[in-house]
C-alpha cells in the first residue's frame, strides 16, 4: 500500500469535530456505504444517518455517528459536514 | 441631619445599588461575548464546508433550482427579525426594528404585501405594542441559539417560500439581523435569504479557484436538493450566532455607561451633599453665636 493519506475533516453544525490524516475513510451515502482511499476522484455526496470510520496511519480506527449532511472529496481531502455528528 | 442632606444622602445610595446592578450586568457580558465569539468561530467550518459545496455545485450544473430561480412576480415578501429576549442593551434591538421598518417601506413602495416572522422577546413585544402581527414567532434563546432552533427556522422559512403566495406563502425572504463587527461596533444589516444567491457566500471561495469536475451521488439533482436547505439553515444558524454576540457586547457597552453615569451622579450628590452639610453647620454656628449675643445683651441690660 502506497504511504499517501487523505485529509479527513468531520465537521458538525456548531464545531469541528475531528480532523487529521488517515488512510482510509468508509463513510454512509443514501446509495450504501463507500470506501475512500488516497486519490480518490472529486465527489459529492448525500450522508446517509450511520457510522463514519477512519483508518488512521498507524492503524486504529476512529468511529464517529454522523447523520444528516454530506460528503465531499477533492484533491485527497475529504469533508464530512453534517447536522449532527459526534465521535464513539 | 437636615432635610436637604437627608434627600442627597437618599439619592447617593439609590445611585449606588444601581451601580452596583449595571456593573454585575457589565462584568457577565463581557464574559459571555467571549463565549459568543467561539461560537461563532467554531461554527465557521461547518458553514464555510457547505458554502463551498453549493458554489461548486453552482458551477457545475446548470441546473434550476426553485430556490435560486427568481419567481416570475413577487406579491408577498417575508422580513425575518432577529432581535434579542432581554433589553438593557442599549438600541440593540431597536436598531433592528428600525432597519425592518425601512425595508417594510421600501417592500410597500414596490409593490409588495410583507409578512414577519419574529426572532426574540423584544420583537414580539415591539410588534404587540403596534399591534401588528407576525406569522410566526420564536422566543428564548437568543443569548445561546441552538441549531435546532436554526434548523425550525428554516423549515418554517422554506415551507412558506414552497407555498403559492395566493395560497398564503412567500416569494421573497430577507433577514434583518445584527452582524458582530467588533466589540464596540455591532451592524444592522439587510440580506435576502431566498431566492438564493449563491454567489455571494458567507466566506467566498478564495480567488478564482477552479473546482474539480465533481461526481455526483446519487445524481446533482438530488444533491442540490439535499445541499440548499442546509445551506439555508447555516446561514440562518450564523444569523442567529452573531446576533448573539452582538446582543453581549450591546449589553455590555449600555451596561458599562450606565455604571459611569451612576458614577457621575455619585459624585456629583456628593459635592451636593457636602456643601449642604456645610451649610448646616454654618447655619448652626450662626445660630449658636446669635444666640450667645442675644443673651449677653439681654444680660447687659438688666
Amino acid at each position: 500500500m502506497s504511504d499517501k493519506t487523505i485529509r479527513v475533516e468531520l465537521v458538525a453544525a456548531d464545531k469541528a469535530v475531528w480532523s487529521g490524516d488517515a488512510k482510509m475513510v468508509i463513510a454512509k451515502t443514501v446509495e450504501g456505504e463507500i470506501g475512500l482511499l488516497p486519490g480518490h476522484e472529486p465527489m459529492l455526496a448525500i450522508l446517509g444517518a450511520g457510522e463514519v470510520r477512519i483508518t488512521l496511519v498507524g492503524g486504529e480506527i476512529i468511529k464517529a455517528n454522523a447523520e444528516e449532511g454530506f460528503l465531499s472529496v477533492e484533491h485527497d481531502v475529504v469533508s464530512i459536514v453534517a447536522r449532527h455528528a459526534q465521535l464513539v | 441631619m437636615g432635610a436637604q442632606l437627608r434627600v442627597y444622602r437618599q439619592k447617593i445610595k439609590s445611585a449606588q445599588t444601581t451601580k452596583k446592578i449595571t456593573r454585575a450586568m457589565e462584568l457577565i457580558s463581557a464574559s459571555r461575548i467571549y463565549k459568543a465569539q467561539q461560537r461563532v468561530a467554531a461554527s465557521a467550518p461547518y458553514s464555510r464546508a457547505v458554502t463551498r459545496a453549493v458554489s461548486a455545485v453552482a458551477t457545475y450544473s446548470n441546473v434550476d433550482h426553485p430556490l435560486t430561480t427568481e419567481p416570475a412576480r413577487i406579491d408577498r415578501a417575508a422580513i425575518v427579525v432577529f432581535t434579542s429576549d432581554r433589553g438593557l442593551a442599549g438600541a440593540f434591538s431597536s436598531n433592528v426594528m428600525k432597519e425592518a421598518d425601512q425595508l417594510t417601506t421600501l417592500l410597500l413602495s414596490q409593490g409588495k404585501e410583507v409578512v414577519y416572522f419574529l426572532v426574540g422577546r423584544k420583537a414580539v413585544s415591539n410588534f404587540g405594542f403596534r399591534r401588528r402581527v407576525a406569522v410566526q414567532q420564536w422566543i428564548g434563546g437568543t443569548d445561546l441559539p441552538q441549531f435546532d432552533t436554526a434548523k425550525e427556522i428554516s423549515d418554517t422559512l422554506l415551507k412558506a417560500f414552497a407555498t403559492d403566495a395566493s395560497e398564503g406563502g412567500v416569494d421573497e425572504i430577507h433577514v434583518v439581523y445584527n452582524r458582530f463587527v467588533s466589540m464596540i461596533a455591532q451592524v444592522p444589516e439587510v440580506v435576502r435569504l431566498l431566492p438564493l444567491e449563491v454567489v455571494e457566500g458567507i466566506e467566498a471561495p478564495v480567488g478564482d479557484e477552479v473546482f474539480p469536475l465533481y461526481e455526483f451521488e446519487p445524481d446533482v439533482n438530488k444533491v442540490l436538493d439535499a445541499l440548499l436547505p442546509v445551506y439555508i439553515e447555516s446561514r440562518i444558524f450564523n444569523s442567529m450566532l452573531q446576533s448573539a454576540a452582538s446582543e453581549h457586547a450591546a449589553r455590555q457597552k449600555a451596561m458599562k455607561s450606565a455604571t459611569d453615569n451612576a458614577e457621575k451622579l455619585i459624585h456629583n450628590y456628593t459635592r451636593l451633599s457636602n456643601s449642604a452639610r456645610q451649610a448646616e453647620i454654618t447655619q448652626q454656628i450662626s445660630e449658636i453665636v446669635g444666640g450667645a449675643d442675644a443673651l449677653s445683651t439681654a444680660g447687659n441690660e438688666d
